[in-house]
């Protein structure tokens, strides 16, 4: 996995760079004349997602939308993490839920939202749960099998070390599992901003999924785009920030792999 | 002292093919002696010595240290794995990886770095603390788990072929070290090991294994003065007649008629 040499490089960056600018002109060009109602002109998306997004409604709708999609993420990522470890380091007990995890995991999450509503109501607790909920599954089956799939070398080493439980549990058994848990946190993490999206079409006051729907219910098709343009932007920020933290955290990981080609 | 008293160990006991890696074993390792164990690959050598580090648990017979019975990883022993890549942490560098027992000890930063310091020099690896265990040749990772297990200063010290993958030098060297390690300290060693020369060169006496189900064919004794010289001892006709005894035993062919049972 040795980097490619450098032209190559280059040519690669000015690739990431120019194709999405090649496409937006593309774009612009072709919806310039605004000749299609639901293909308003670009420039005019782009106005229009100034005025409304920079930064009239961030605290209306954005802040309300980017705290609920973290807080549930943050609680389906520790609940997951936690639940994982334990199910992974016991045989029986995985087999005792194995049944009931693959059930609820089956479940196709936007149907929950009718019982969410039922039972938790209108609001951002639905919400959240909801969310949790569906980004719970992908970090827990992945920190099962990472817990489950500890060399058992590494574990012998550490019992006949006498190493302590905490640190069997935080220096041994987490960091050998945590590439696993963060591919499944990664999956989580675009399930989340589905949920988020998916639950304030439904049931909400506010946020950008709602904002999305009632631009397209009042024709006001310039503000729909504008809206689906700030959730592209989150969705590729988020996932940035994942893998920067990602690439932090496995830098180990990365090397193993790249010294075993 | 170490005592191993009608050792038997069954793999997959109750199942469809239980597989008897070792029959009936006895031995006893004396305070500050050098013991190696020889026998051919699968003859159940690291059985053995799992069995004996409390990693494994005996299908009958009992391990006695120090009059106390085995039943998991006793304080004062600590084990150089065969898989000595696999032992070493990858998301630590190679002092943390020492250090990873030490921690409970509590010596202090000061002496915690000064103790992986001597014994990573004593290896011949003191430039090579702050890389990590995949940045390292074979040959430097298992010098790694040997500093380890060497920091961690146990009375009684097992070895797993533990210089299977250096290059002859360094093996003559890391031999010396042990024994020399041995003198200072008085540490008890018990060493497997393929070669023989290695075995007698190192013992004070050598327990030949017969294949699996293994029981002891034969114990020699190694009379050779000590402190012992790769090139003095070797070249004794002592050293050369035993070594020519040992290969004999492994070789003689009622041992190998038992390995077809
Ligand atoms: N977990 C296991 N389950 C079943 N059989 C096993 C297991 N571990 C080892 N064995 C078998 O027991 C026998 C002894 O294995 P062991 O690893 O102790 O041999 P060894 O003497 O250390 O060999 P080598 O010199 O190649 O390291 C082998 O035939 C092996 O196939
Ligand atoms: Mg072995």
């Amino acid at each position: 996995m040795r980097a490619p040499r450098r032209p190559l490089r280059i040519l690669g960056v000015g690739l990431e760079i120019a194709v999405p600018i090649a496409v937006l002109v593309l774009w612009a060009v072709l919806s310039r004349d605004g000749s299609s109602f639901y293909f308003p002109p670009l420039l005019d998306i782009f106005r229009t997602f100034q005025e409304t997004w920079l930064f009239t409604r961030v605290g209306s709708d954005v802040v309300p939308s980017l705290a609920r999609l973290l807080t549930g993420y943050a609680i389906a990522v520790v609940a997951a993490v936690v639940i994982g470890v334990a199910l992974g380091s016991s045989h029986l007990l995985r087999r005792m839920v194995d049944p009931v995890v693959q059930f609820l995991r089956a479940i196709p999450p936007p149907v929950l939202i009718p019982a969410g509503i039922l039972v938790l109501g209108v609001n951002s607790t639905m919400k959240v749960a909801l969310i949790a909920f569906v980004c719970f599954w992908p970090v827990l089956l992945n920190t099962i099998d990472g817990v489950d799939g500890v060399d058992p070398t590494l574990r012998e080493t550490a019992r006949s070390f006498h190493i302590r439980r905490r640190d069997r549990l935080f220096r041994v058994v987490l960091p050998s599992a945590a590439p696993q848990i963060f591919a499944g946190a990664r999956v989580s993490l675009a399930l989340a901003v589905i949920m988020m999206v998916v639950s304030e079409m439904v049931a909400s006051t506010n946020g950008i999924g709602y904002f999305v729907l009632q631009s397209q219910r009042t024709y006001a098709i310039t503000e729909m785009w504008s809206g689906i343009l700030l959730l592209a932007i989150l969705g590729y920020a988020l996932n940035g920030l994942f893998l920067l933290v990602e690439r932090q955290v496995l830098k180990w990981h990365r090397g193993v792999r790249a010294g075993s080609v | 002292m170490l005592r191993v008293e009608h050792l038997r160990k069954v793999y997959g006991e109750g199942t469809r093919r239980p597989f008897e890696a070792v029959a009936d074993l006895s031995v006893t390792v004396a305070e500050h002696e050098f013991v190696s164990i020889v026998g051919p690959s699968g003859a159940g050598k690291t059985t053995l010595l799992k069995c004996v580090a409390g990693l494994l648990p005996q299908t009958s017979g009992a391990v006695y240290l120090d009059d106390e019975e085995v039943i998991g990883p006793p304080e004062k022993m600590a084990l150089v794995f065969q898989d000595y890549s696999r032992s070493l942490y990858p998301w630590m560098t190679v002092q943390d990886n020492i250090a990873f027992p030490l921690r409970r000890r509590k010596l202090g930063k000061a002496a915690t770095r000064e103790l992986i310091q001597d014994t990573l020099r004593s290896v011949g690896l003191g430039e090579a603390g702050a890389k990590y265990p995949w940045q390292l040749s074979g040959g430097m990772q298992q010098r790694v788990a040997i500093a380890r297990a060497l920091a961690y200063q146990p009375e009684i010290l097992l070895m797993d072929e533990p210089f299977a993958s250096v290059d002859a030098q360094t093996r003559a060297d890391l031999e010396d070290l042990v024994l020399d390690l041995r003198d200072r300290y008085g540490i008890t060693i018990l060493f497997v090991t393929h070669d023989i020369d290695e075995a007698v060169y190192l013992s004070d006496r050598v327990v030949v294994l017969t294949p699996a189900p293994t029981r002891v064919a034969e114990i020699v004794d190694v009379p050779l003065a000590r402190p012992r010289d790769q090139v003095e001892t070797k070249e004794q006709p002592e050293f050369a007649h035993l070594r020519a005894y040992v290969w004999r035993s492994i070789k003689r062919p009622e041992h190998a008629a038992t390995a077809s049972v």
